[in-house]
């Protein structure tokens, strides 16, 4: 979280600052609603406009396209030469997100069952001298990939939790049980999303070596796990959406005599699965990117997710193992990616509208 | 125990006077002071301990130095320190000149993509999902490979293609000249199809009355983008320039990987002479002089954002 993390915490500065500028009522608020409407509005599974509209293609198309149109009109597109302009167009962005998008990684996969001389000579040949998959049994064992593939496995888990916990019961304490400390509260948070994580990375490596309770954390997975969880991006979300679910349903459970935990277990939280959800892939894929925070706090190899040791890997593995170690830690965030398309780009794009 | 008890008894009769409930303990427990106050801990915490307590002690470092067990204030030296490092200018200069690249790269190219791919009516999901495909690539994994792919020999992967049209063999990461646009190259690889799609949920928000009216004053194509479709992006262009002018700012993956800031400090950027200062030193670490440059750094940055929202609110209003 506190690295190279552009991504979540600078998508958080902008919630920071669209917050800052609605209030304002700067222009640059013109988003809230946007984002009002992506967070509660939303059915959880395909919104009538959202960006990954495979199943509701033909419903869309046989529905007046008024509701749903794109830049181009019906009759835009019935115009012979828009028609055909635009299916070239297409036709050759597909061909070039395909070299983007695919190209390297068929080409990682492919250097992951080559013989390390071919792959230094000839990268660009189609295995000029037969695969070897020895490779990948190589990579697993050898040189312990699988040991530290499952270090990544742990340390995304606990990070996933921490954060998950926090942003939860932090959003139900500002969105709905409100006490006096709330507003206070909350604008601590807000406030360290104006503190870019450069700032973040010595003290809270020395607060890690020595914390104000107990000992040193260096070298456990808890120096990852816990400040994972201080993620105001995530509270931040969390408590947008704990705003938006009807009030009615909370009086009327209090009235049937639920208190502040069973409300928050068997009510606040089946509502908030999309939230909780679009939280997690966001925790998830954060914790696996995650390189120089891990690096700092986790010296001891045994402990180090794949990420920090693929590099330490360069100079005493040859190519072909290392492609192969390289292809393993590819494969499982992108079928996790193919699996849950849906909400990956609805995560990213709810990141564009708490930007917008 | 006598305490209670009265508050309890009284408890019905002075619902309308708040102020004398809040002061008893008791009350405070039975009106949910206690289990908000158990809610609200795992957030107190993990941000006390790991956030604000860290912003804090940030602050104070930067006046300091420390090695862990004794701690001295030095008032103003380790700013002056910062200052007088001759790496410094080079470390800001290459930083802006990443960020400038990382804007050239990485700006039109995914909004043109996005205006383009919102009118795809066959595939859409499959268009999006090529497109960010390289974002779930480990970021470590995608500096590794692309390394192998700048391989200066003629029979680099890079080096291979463009000799098929005729070019190179180029240098890629070797040469002082070359190295900063190819890490951003592969910079704008990993991360331009997030933008993209930040892009295409912007576009499904705008109106299609606003088309439509356009067609009926019988606007082009050209002119609908003009006038409708930028004028309502331009809320998050504005917020994705910044973000992505504040992301490159941090930058550290690509140069550390790449070339460890070389060759001849082409590609050192602040945050990897930050590291320098605190990790990367041998002869002991100056925790104090690191914290100096990334406040430094964070007030940069802050204050470039307030102008810049500052000025871009005047612009967008008018």
């Amino acid at each position: 979280m506190t690295t190279t993390a552009a991504g979540s915490h600078a998508a958080a500065h902008a919630a920071a600052h669209g917050a800052a500028t609605g209030a304002a009522g700067g222009n640059l608020g013109r988003g809230e609603g946007v984002q009002s409407r992506a967070l509660a509005g939303r059915p959880a599974h395909e919104g009538p406009g959202s960006s990954s509209g495979r199943g509701s293609r033909r419903r869309r198309r046989a529905r007046d396209a008024e509701a749903d149109r794109g830049i181009l009109s019906e009759a835009d597109w019935r115009r012979p030469l828009v028609r055909r302009g635009m299916s070239t167009v297409h036709l050759v962005m597909l061909v070039l997100l395909v070299i983007w998008g695919i190209g390297p990684i068929v080409l990682l996969a492919k250097f992951a069952v080559t013989p390390t001389q071919d792959i230094l000579r000839t990268p660009l040949a189609v295995f000029p001298n037969g695969i070897a998959w020895g490779n990948l049994a190589e990579a697993w064992n050898d040189v312990r990939v699988s040991h530290y593939f499952l270090n990544t496995v742990w340390v995304a888990a606990g990070s996933w939790v921490s954060q998950v916990v926090v942003a939860a019961t932090g959003g139900y304490v500002l969105s709905v049980l409100r006490p006096r400390y709330a507003k206070a509260l909350q604008w601590a948070v807000l406030a360290t999303l104006f503190v870019p994580a450069v700032v973040l990375l010595v003290p809270l490596y020395l607060t890690i070596l020595d914390p104000p309770v107990g000992s040193s954390m260096l070298n456990t997975f808890w120096a990852v796990w816990l400040p994972a969880g201080a993620s105001a991006f995530n509270v931040v979300l969390v408590q947008r959406f704990f705003d938006s679910l009807p009030r009615e349903v909370f009086e009327a459970a209090r009235v049937d005599g639920a208190g502040p935990f069973r409300l928050f277990w068997s009510i606040v939280l089946p509502m908030s699965k999309p939230i909780l959800g679009v939280v997690s892939v966001f925790a998830v894929i954060a914790s696996w990117k995650d390189f120089l925070w891990p690096l700092l706090v986790l010296p001891n190899p045994d402990l180090q997710p794949l990420s920090v040791r693929l590099p330490s890997l360069q100079g005493s593995t040859d190519m072909g193992v290392l492609m192969a170690a390289l292809a393993i830690s590819t494969i499982i965030p992108v079928l996790v990616f193919l699996v849950f398309q849906r909400l990956f780009l609805r995560g990213a794009g709810l990141g564009g509208a708490v930007k917008g | 125990m006598t305490t209670p008890d009265v508050t309890r008894g009284r408890a019905p009769a002075p619902e309308p006077t708040p102020v004398r409930r809040r002061r008893s303990p008791a009350a405070w427990v039975r009106r949910g002071g206690l289990s908000a106050l158990v809610f609200a801990l795992p957030l107190l915490l993990v941000f006390g301990v790991f956030s604000w307590l860290p912003i804090g002690r940030a602050v104070l470092m930067s006046f300091q130095e420390t090695n862990l067990i004794t701690t001295t204030w030095v008032g103003l030296d380790n700013f002056r320190a910062v200052f007088a490092d001759p790496l410094l200018p080079q470390a800001l200069r290459n930083t802006a000149w990443f960020a400038v690249l990382a804007l050239l790269f990485g700006y039109p190219v995914p909004l043109v993509a996005a205006v383009l791919m919102s009118d795809v009516r066959r595939l859409k999901g499959l268009f999006s999902a090529l497109a960010y495909l390289p974002v779930v690539v480990p970021p470590v994994v995608a500096v590794l490979l692309w390394k192998f792919f700048y391989d200066p020999r003629p029979e680099g992967v890079f080096n291979s293609i463009l000799g098929w049209l005729g070019a190179g063999p180029f240098p890629w990461l070797q040469d002082q000249t070359w190295a900063m646009p190819s890490l951003v190259l592969e910079a704008t690889w990993a991360a331009a199809g997030g933008t993209v799609i930040i892009y295409l949920a912007a576009l499904t928000s705008v109106p299609a009355e606003l088309y439509d009216a356009a067609e009926v004053d019988g606007a082009s194509i050209w002119r609908k983008i003009w006038h409708v479709t930028l004028p309502h992006l331009r809320g998050v262009l504005l917020i994705t320039l910044i973000l992505q002018v504040i992301g490159t700012a941090q930058v550290f993956l690509e140069p550390y990987l790449f070339t460890g800031g070389g060759p001849a400090n082409a590609t050192l950027t602040i945050l990897l002479l930050i590291y320098r200062y605190a990790f990367g030193q041998s002869l002991g670490a100056d925790y104090g002089q690191a914290t100096a440059l990334s406040l430094l750094l964070a007030v940069l940055l802050a204050v470039a954002s307030l102008a810049y929202f500052r000025l871009t609110r005047r612009w967008s209003t008018s």
